[in-house]
């Protein structure tokens, strides 16, 4: 008999008190929790998600399309990034045409060269603004997962409204489980010493979040 | 109304001066009480240290006790939160175990709506919050757990003990930590017993009131056996004493209403 | 170099100790305070917590009752991701796999994310036995195991140190395992994690092997979820070739619907955040993106025995919160060792009997480490009554009964050492059951009364050793009542 086969004999006599004829969803669950909590317009919801984010000490920035160039290079130049990684399906035009070298998010490229590069900047899926989370899905925008966690500043860009949902029902809707899903909420932070929250451990520790409105 | 007194016997025992200041302070709200001899214990020692069949008994003669009455009144939240949450659960069991439960839970059925802490009873029963106590005192209130947890007392206690004439009512920090007493608790595990009542002690002696009060003598128990052995000022005092208490009683300090504890 | 809890005392008996232990009691007064005051700001902002906390206990509920089902549906789904699914039937057998599939990858190194399964398994010490170097990678657990020290907490392993503890750990013990911490290191916590991020990161950047467990498995689509705080379980989960998770049976939830419930419910228990800083999902594997291979070991170690009792079958709903240890009166004065398993404060006190059964007297003492205050139950997201479990299986100490071990069903004997207590319940029982013999008894006590001494010998002096007795009044109410008002009144 496999081990397969052991738990699943096990399982089944443990459950000797389940009625044969009871199926999976014959078990009630009470959905009457909230989709969303409060209705919110557009504009609260933003702000909201830029309230939270702020809260857990992420850097919020707002511009509309024909500034976004001219912010995501300032960011740069303030943390003196002299590399920045781009995911393939970046907009080219969000980038500085010179300042710090492009480096292209490849398959080939080793742990160690991406740990040498300052900077990413990627676009999101969704971002949730009751928890003040934005959600990456490995599209062609955002990149492999390594790519926004390797280096120490993470520039990601936001469109707003439309990428904002209220709330962690509305966000998990949206998304498509069988992609790899990154969800981040702040920077990287520990509470492990005396339950004192310090920012910046593994992930990035300069976490930057340009809403940008359309 | 037919209401009697279920007194615990740890107050039958040890603390008769609680069961008889029940009967005064309801008795001056006008309500007669009765206590059927029939009654003992109602089997949470046993049931909480794993002896739930030792407690069915319980169970059938708390059900005949009382039958007769409308209302059953005790001055223990703990006991009152045994009948309500565990009498149902002991027919189940026995149910479960292959037993005809139907006996005990017919009794549980019976005796649980019928059971009230005596906070409880004033306050949903009675709706009085002033009975008209004195009691010239400072006093310092601890929620118990099941009081506060199980049978959900909320203010309760503290409406009735604000109306007390008299009395000046002071914050305890970290009121709703457990004082560390849990029955066989404080015999199994003496060292973080003594650790939590040693902790909930420092809290009562930093309000400097004169009294600490609760609905439950169990946990005055074990909060003012350690008082005492740390020769503090403050008594322990159940809420009944001081509900009870009016004019004439008061010029006798706090906490010396019966024998001391 | 990690400890073990195989061999510890009884509970009272460390309890004993660790109270006395006053640094220990200031750490960790400290931070259960702080947490738990932020826990309640957290849940208080969402109206509708007691409706998401019915449904999660629901869904765990529904998930249990069928548990054949969803984990069958769970492993076809995992398979058609690309992933491989293992069955361990206990932690040798989950150790034993876990061991194989790194050799099989020809490394000597992996890196672990914190897991409660592998903790409870002593996965660590299994690899070491055959030649393979896990490093932890979470803050605490880096803390625990260069400290040669076991973890006494389950979201911050090493709740028990304070941050000069810590410092002197790093100072002395870093540079053994990697790169040595950096000179003149303070105690300042922003300094400290600097040093585990720099001590880490070579390890991250070379490692070939991750070992993971996981907080959910959806049945429906095969996604693993890890819900954490730091970025080093991103770390372990993408940058290896190889990545094997450990996972207990009773982890999977039905449906990628479900997510939303628990996703609410556990950071804010947890961490007390409304969400945490980093939540990684996959399904198998992915093209470029990640290992690209991936073990599933799906655990028992215990877990249908505790299934198979219809009372503390409901222990196997616990999200691993620990929102129950912070809260706890009792754990915040024995500390997380004194439960003498991976699994410490209330949930460990009704999780452990049932995992590992009830025949040491560490785990037959652990369902009396509580005083029933219910302040466990209270703060539990997916309402599991603790207090119900642990006099349940307080009744399996002292009276024995049946039970299932190991897959087979067997009658428990009664524990030892209870034998004068359940002679003196019976004695008080019949005592109940006669009012006449509790009169007499009362009547005796009562002419007595200037004998009593206020300190006890024998087993009482537990009790008299740091509280007075009570005087036993002359009178007992019953007597007052029938000498009062019995002619008329008393029935």
């Amino acid at each position: 008999m496999s081990s397969r086969d052991v738990v699943l004999a096990r399982v089944r006599r443990a459950l000797a008190d389940v009625p044969r004829d009871e199926g999976p969803e014959d078990v009630p669950v009470p959905r009457d929790y909230l989709r969303a909590h409060g209705s919110r317009t557009a504009e609260e919801r933003v702000a909201l998600l830029a309230e939270n984010l702020a809260e857990y000490r992420a850097l919020v920035h707002h511009t509309a399309a024909d500034g976004l160039t001219a912010l995501v290079t300032r960011l740069l130049d303030e943390h003196g990034a002299r590399s920045v990684l781009v995911p393939s399906g970046l907009d080219p035009t969000w980038l500085p045409s010179s300042g710090p070298t492009r480096v292209d998010d490849r398959a080939a490229s080793t742990t160690s060269r991406l740990d040498t590069v300052d900077s990413v900047v990627t676009g999101c899926a969704v971002a949730i603004a009751e928890t003040g989370t934005i959600v990456l899905d490995g599209s062609p925008d955002q990149g492999r997962r390594r790519i926004s966690l390797i280096p120490d500043h993470h520039i990601c860009v936001v469109r707003v409204p439309d990428q904002v949902v209220d709330s962690v029902p509305q966000a998990l809707e949206r998304l498509d489980p069988t992609r790899p899903l990154t969800w981040v909420s702040g920077p990287s932070a520990t509470s492990d010493i005396e339950l004192d929250r310090v920012e910046g451990v593994h992930g990035p520790r300069k976490l930057e979040v340009v809403l940008l409105s359309e | 109304m037919r209401v009697a007194l279920f007194v615990t016997c740890i107050n039958d025992t040890l603390h008769p001066d609680t069961g008889r200041a029940v009967i005064t302070l309801l008795e001056r709200l006008g309500v007669e009480v009765g206590f059927p001899e029939e009654q003992s214990c109602c089997g949470q020692p046993q049931f909480n240290t794993g002896y739930r069949h030792l407690t069915e008994p319980l169970v059938r003669r708390f059900d005949r006790a009382f039958r007769d009455y409308d209302y059953v009144v005790t001055p223990s939240g703990s006991c009152a939160a045994m009948v309500r949450d565990n009498y149902p659960r002991i027919a189940e069991r026995a149910t479960a175990e292959g037993r005809d439960g139907r006996e005990l839970a017919e009794a549980a059925a019976r005796a649980v709506p019928k059971t009230y802490e005596l906070t409880e009873f004033l306050v949903d029963v009675l709706k009085v919050t002033d009975v008209g106590a004195y009691y010239p005192h400072t006093v310092t209130y601890h929620p118990t757990c099941h009081g506060l947890r199980m049978l959900r007392l909320g203010d309760r206690p503290r409406r009735l003990l604000e109306q007390v004439k008299g009395l000046e009512l002071r914050e305890l920090p970290g009121a709703e930590e457990c004082c560390g007493f849990g029955g066989t608790f404080a015999v199994k595990n003496p060292a973080v017993s003594a650790a939590m009542g040693a902790d909930k002690v420092r809290a009562v002696r930093e309000t400097g009131a004169e009294a600490v009060c609760t609905v439950d003598n169990s946990c005055l128990l074990h909060i003012g056996g350690m008082l005492r052995r740390e020769g503090a000022a403050a008594r322990p005092v159940h809420i009944a004493e001081i509900l009870a208490a009016t004019e004439p009683d008061a010029r006798k300090p706090a906490g010396t209403e019966g024998s001391p504890r | 170099m990690s400890g073990t809890y195989l061999g510890m005392p009884a509970f009272p008996a460390a309890a004993a100790s660790s109270t006395q232990d006053t640094r220990l009691r200031a750490n960790l007064r400290y931070a259960t305070h702080t947490i738990r005051d932020k826990r309640a700001r957290a849940v208080a902002e969402l109206d509708d917590w007691a409706r998401l906390r019915a449904a999660g206990a629901a869904v765990k509920d529904r998930t249990l009752r069928h548990l054949d089902h969803y984990l069958e549906q769970l492993e076809e789904a995992v398979t058609a991701a690309g992933g491989q699914v293992h069955w361990a039937a206990d932690a040798a057998e989950a150790n034993a796999i876990v061991a194989r599939l790194v050799r099989e990858t020809g490394e000597r190194e992996v890196v672990k994310v914190k897991s409660m399964a592998t903790q409870e398994t002593g996965l660590n010490r299994a690899l070491a036995e055959a030649g393979i170097s896990a490093y932890e990678t979470d803050l605490a657990e880096l803390i625990v195991q260069l400290g040669d020290d076991l973890p006494s907490h389950i979201l911050v392993p090493a709740i028990h140190r304070n941050r000069g503890e810590i410092r002197d750990i790093f100072r002395e013990r870093m540079g053994r395992w990697g790169r040595p911490a950096p000179e003149g290191l303070s105690d300042a916590p922003n300094e400290l994690a600097e040093a585990a991020r720099l001590h880490l990161r070579e390890k991250f950047l070379n490692a070939k092997v991750g070992i993971s467990g996981a907080n959910f498995m959806v049945a429906e689509t095969g996604t693993l979820v890890v819900v954490e705080s730091e970025g080093n379980g991103r770390m372990c989960l993408t940058l290896p070739e190889t990545l094997i998770s450990v996972v207990g049976i009773e982890k999977v939830v039905p449906t990628w619907q479900d997510l939303e419930i628990f996703l609410q419910l556990l950071p804010r228990s947890s961490t007390a955040e409304r969400m945490n800083p980093y939540t990684s999902m996959w399904t198998g594997t992915a093209d470029g993106d990640g290992p690209r291979t991936f073990h599933l070991v799906l655990l028992d170690n215990g877990r249908t025995d505790t299934l198979a009792d219809t009372v503390g079958r409901q222990a196997l709903r616990c999200i691993r919160c620990s929102a129950c240890l912070n809260v706890c009166p009792v754990y915040e004065r024995a500390g997380g060792h004194a439960y003498g398993s991976a699994y410490p404060g209330p949930i460990g006190a009704i999780l452990t009997p049932q995992l590992r059964g009830t025949a040491s007297e560490l785990d037959a003492s652990l369902p009396y480490a509580s005083s029933l205050c219910g302040a466990c139950y209270e703060v539990c997201p997916v309402a599991i009554d603790i207090p119900e479990v642990l006099v349940h299986l307080r009744e399996r100490v002292v009276q024995g009964g049946k039970v299932t071990r190991r897959g087979v069903k067997t009658v428990l004997k009664p524990a030892k050492g209870h034998a004068a207590e359940r002679a003196a319940m019976r004695a008080a029982g019949f005592a109940f059951g006669h009012p006449g013999v509790l009169r007499a008894g009362q009547r005796l006590a009562g002419r007595t009364r200037r004998l009593h001494p206020r300190r006890l010998p024998g087993p009482g002096r537990a009790w008299s050793d740091t509280r007075d007795l009570p005087p036993v009044p002359a009178e007992s109410f019953r007597d007052w009542w029938r000498r009062t008002r019995g002619e008329e009144r008393g029935k």
